[in-house]
């Protein structure tokens, strides 16, 4: 009996933590689609890009570890913007499923052009941490799996902060709840969508890096499947809802973490859609979502 | 009475055009000019055809968001597979039973799926597409991540004619009264249920539809290659498909074909350039969208109506 | 008893847009229902086409039970209606708009369609012949290959008109048919509704907020505010009911 609860313990932590990096990039999907109701496909890569930044910041200039999670963020934020003014603003005002296919487009954009210039090659991420372990009732914490949950939780608290109570996020608030009336009341906002590209896109970065040190791989494939269930997550929470975003992430990490501890690992992925399918069918508003009808 | 109807001017020469053009390939492939990189990519095209026009019928035509056609592709590959190489059982019933199980699937994953709308029915779709994928990659007995080899069955006699079939099938649906029940949904939703058109049962009409064509195109694609492997059916291969839909134009049957031929072209073309060739596509779709997001035919199609005499012409 | 509304109500949350309505609508009739803008007069034609279901009551067509059905059904069962802000199948041409009205009461089946079978030509001429009588009805014969949404607006409401009476409605359910109209064209619609019963032999109910139209064609009258029937009767006891003005009073047209 102890034994199965210690394995029980032993997979919610590598559940928390890996769901963790997956409410980091569901953050970003559901801040965007709020404010302009677009699935941002290229979400998972931005991810990715970050990943390479932390790369590139710790094995060709050296950093440690924050400056080069700083640096993936910074310029991760820098690439969304770009994305977004280049893609998708030309389509504001254009069917849900242009802006989508071309959501799909820049994705698959950064995906193939990331492989032109790094190419397909796997990358080793270098140990930024100590391979300490520490062992808690014999549960396992690697050194790493802490710095990742600080880091997520940081990041959101900050976030929390950021939309409640600083300008940008006011707007924000304001144009995902009504882009027109926001406008007459003075939002600038292109500015504010800019903004919420930037923030979603610096937390994927930190993402990828987190990513990159947790899975010590990275390649330019390797947005995907994460992109596409932090999606999952971000559905499951009440796409839109910043909260929401944060519980879907960590619940869907730690369904995973029991599938694999149960030995089904091949079926992990499966899981996840399977998630996502039965959420859309029951309850397509997702946890904490409000039902709305279209207006006859 | 009824022939006479069926051989207007326009449908005839639509039948000597295909007769031609399959006569000609035939020869060549018979007297050995043609290079196997084009009969191979000539059969890759009748494929995609049958992908491309499948996936319009349910994304341009009905206006729903399908974004897992590699699913359906892949049930009616695996399927009709095992039929052949596994059960030695002849081609056309392996192509019969794949196309037939992939509708089924299309059908079940329909109802409920159907209720969603938009960028959520796409997600949902990429979904069941993934899940698909997943099962095959976890079942052994069609040899898992490896996949399983089997003897090429189909030649371009085959392919050709399914594909023409396949695009006749699709294009008498669309132009009735059923396919007009179809587009009204995509046009508008709220009314064409106050017309009493049931709208449900259309998506689902189209879907089932759309399932068949794709698993047929699934069969003939493993029938042809020597290996089928799950790798294959990702959702790259939804993108893929469509691709080639938003290219030729969501709701252009002409245009889908269009769009397959094109894209099946360049990456021919780009073939010793993998990235190049995926870097050229999103830019493409990028572009598209920007600029032309109805695609290069809209919905309208390029019509040989002006082959037909004046009376006949007014009751297309 | 064609239309026969008991008790109905409708909350949106714990707001009630609808309550405690009651109807009747005899075969023939040209029926209006009016009020002030929000009263719930658009609500009332969702609950009745199925678009809406009720929190309470019953609405009997025809001595059947409607409600619950899918707007789909009830078309079926021989209600037909259209929009206040028009919902025309933009992009397909005026024929085709028609046709698709046409299409539950059409002949031949998918498979029959496929295989261009007999059935498949004599069905579409049908559907052709009929939907051009219906459009020369309509005046809009001349434009039946252009595309929907190029119409003037005021061939637009006519084009809607016409798509649901092509539905072969018992009931046509009229929403602001004079919505956007200058007094002229209103006065034209007035008798083309006039026309429509006379010719179709079909009973009408009109949602107005145009006082003349409805005045000028409707033989009884519904007048809802908030959600409530304030009062009923023919033109001339709606003008002078003391209820009415009230709810009318601010407004600019009476």
């Amino acid at each position: 009996m102890g034994h199965i609860l210690q394995q029980f313990s032993q997979q919610a932590v590598n559940g928390l933590s890996l769901g963790s990096i997956y409410a980091l990039i569901a953050l970003g999907y559901t801040m965007v689609y709020g404010i302009v109701k677009l699935i941002n496909f290229a979400h998972g890569d931005v991810m990715m890009v970050g990943a390479y930044l932390g790369w590139i910041a710790t094995t060709q200039l050296h950093w440690s570890f924050l400056p080069a999670l700083f640096f993936a963020m910074v310029v991760s934020a820098i690439l969304g913007m770009l994305i977004e003014r280049i893609a998708y603003k030309p389509l504001r005002n254009a069917s849900r499923i242009a802006a989508l296919i071309t959501a799909i487009g820049v994705s698959l954009f950064l995906e193939y052009g990331g492989m032109l210039l790094v190419t397909a090659q796997v990358q080793t991420y270098p140990p930024v941490f100590p391979e300490t372990v520490y062992n808690v009732a014999g549960i396992m914490f690697k050194y790493g799996d802490v710095v990742m949950l600080v880091t997520s939780v940081v990041l959101m608290f900050l976030l929390h902060f950021t939309v409640q109570y600083t300008k940008v996020g006011k707007s924000m608030r304001a144009v995902s709840f009504d882009k027109d009336a926001a406008l007459l009341m003075g939002v600038n906002v292109n500015n504010t969508i800019s903004a919420t590209f930037a923030i979603g896109s610096a937390l994927a970065g930190a993402a990828g890096v987190l990513m990159g040190v947790y899975f010590n791989t990275i390649d330019p494939l390797m947005g995907i499947i994460p992109g596409l269930k932090a999606f999952v997550a971000a559905v499951l929470g009440g796409i839109g809802i910043i909260p929401g975003a944060m519980v879907g992430g960590l619940v869907l990490g730690l369904t995973e973490a029991f599938v694999s501890g149960l030995g089904a690992s091949t079926w992990r992925d499966a899981v996840a859609f399977l998630i996502l399918i039965l959420v859309l069918i029951i309850k397509p508003t997702g946890l904490f979502g409000k039902n709305v009808r279209e207006k006859v | 009475m009824i022939v006479s109807k069926w051989l207007n001017r326009k449908n005839v020469f639509g039948l000597l055009a295909a007769i031609l053009f399959y006569a000609v390939i035939q020869g060549s492939i018979l007297t050995d000019i043609l290079p196997p990189f084009y009969k191979l990519n000539l059969i890759l095209i009748c494929i995609y055809i049958i992908l491309a026009t499948s996936l319009n019928l349910i994304n341009g035509i009905t206006g729903q968001f399908s974004i897992g056609h590699a699913g359906f592709m892949a049930i009616g590959a695996y399927l009709s597979a095992i039929i052949t190489a596994k059960l030695h059982g002849p081609l056309a019933l392996g192509l019969l039973v794949g196309a037939l199980v992939a509708a089924a699937v299309g059908f079940l994953v329909g109802l409920p799926t159907l209720r969603l709308k938009g960028d959520y029915l796409a997600i949902a779709t990429l979904g069941v597409g993934e899940v698909v994928r997943i099962v095959f990659l976890n079942t052994e007995y069609v040899g898992g991540a490896a996949g399983f080899t089997l003897s090429s069955k189909i030649n371009w006699s085959w392919s050709f004619w399914l594909m023409v079939l396949s695009v006749v099938i699709m294009h008498n649906l669309i132009n009735s009264t059923h396919g007009r029940a179809c587009i009204s949904v995509r046009e508008n939703e709220i009314a064409a249920e106050a017309m009493g058109i049931n709208t449900t049962k259309y998506k689902v009409l189209a879907f089932t539809f759309g399932a068949f064509f794709a698993g047929l195109a699934g069969g003939i694609y493993a029938n042809y290659m020597y290996i089928i492997q799950p790798m294959t059916f990702s959702f790259l291969k939804s993108f893929d498909i469509l691709v080639m839909v938003v290219l030729g134009g969501l709701g252009s049957l002409t245009g889908s074909i269009f769009g397959a031929i094109f894209m099946t072209v360049i990456s021919a073309l780009l073939a010793s350039f993998p990235e190049w060739r995926m870097v050229i596509t999103a830019l493409l779709l990028v572009v598209m969208m920007v600029f032309r997001p109805t695609g290069l035919m809209g919905t309208k199609e390029f019509s040989l109506n002006f082959l037909r005499k004046k009376g006949e012409r007014n009751a297309a | 008893m064609l239309l026969n509304i008991e008790n109905l109500s409708k909350s949106f949350g714990g707001l009630k847009a609808v309550s405690n309505l009651n109807i009747e609508i005899r075969e023939g009739e040209l029926i209006g229902l009016i009020g002030p803008n929000g009263a719930g007069k658009t609500t009332v034609f969702n609950l009745l086409t199925g678009v809406y279901d009720p929190t309470e009551g019953k609405m009997l067509f025809q001595g059947k039970d409607v409600s619950g059905l899918k707007p789909y059904q009830v078309t079926h069962r021989g209600m037909a209606r259209t929009f206040q802000n028009i919902r025309l199948f933009g992009d397909l041409s005026v024929i085709d708009n028609v046709k698709i009205a046409f299409h539950q009461h059409a002949k031949y089946s998918t498979l029959s369609a496929i295989l261009r079978m007999p059935g498949y030509f004599s069905g579409e001429e049908e559907m052709e012949q009929k939907a051009l009588e219906l459009l020369q009805v309509f005046h809009l014969q001349g434009k039946a290959r252009e595309i929907a949404k190029n119409l003037p607006y005021g061939e637009q409401r006519r084009l809607e008109i016409a798509r649901a009476l092509a539905a072969k409605p018992k009931l046509l359910l009229l929403d602001e048919p004079a919505a956007g109209m200058n007094p002229q064209e209103t006065h034209e619609l007035m008798e083309l509704i006039r026309w429509i019963r006379e010719h179709f032999q079909i009973t009408i109910l009109l949602i107005e907020h145009d006082m003349s139209l409805v005045m000028g064609v409707c033989e009884r009258i519904y007048v809802l505010d908030y959600g409530i029937i304030i009062a009923h009767g023919n033109p001339a006891e709606i003008k002078s009911n003391p209820k009415v003005i009230e709810a009318y009073l601010g407004e600019e047209v009476i």
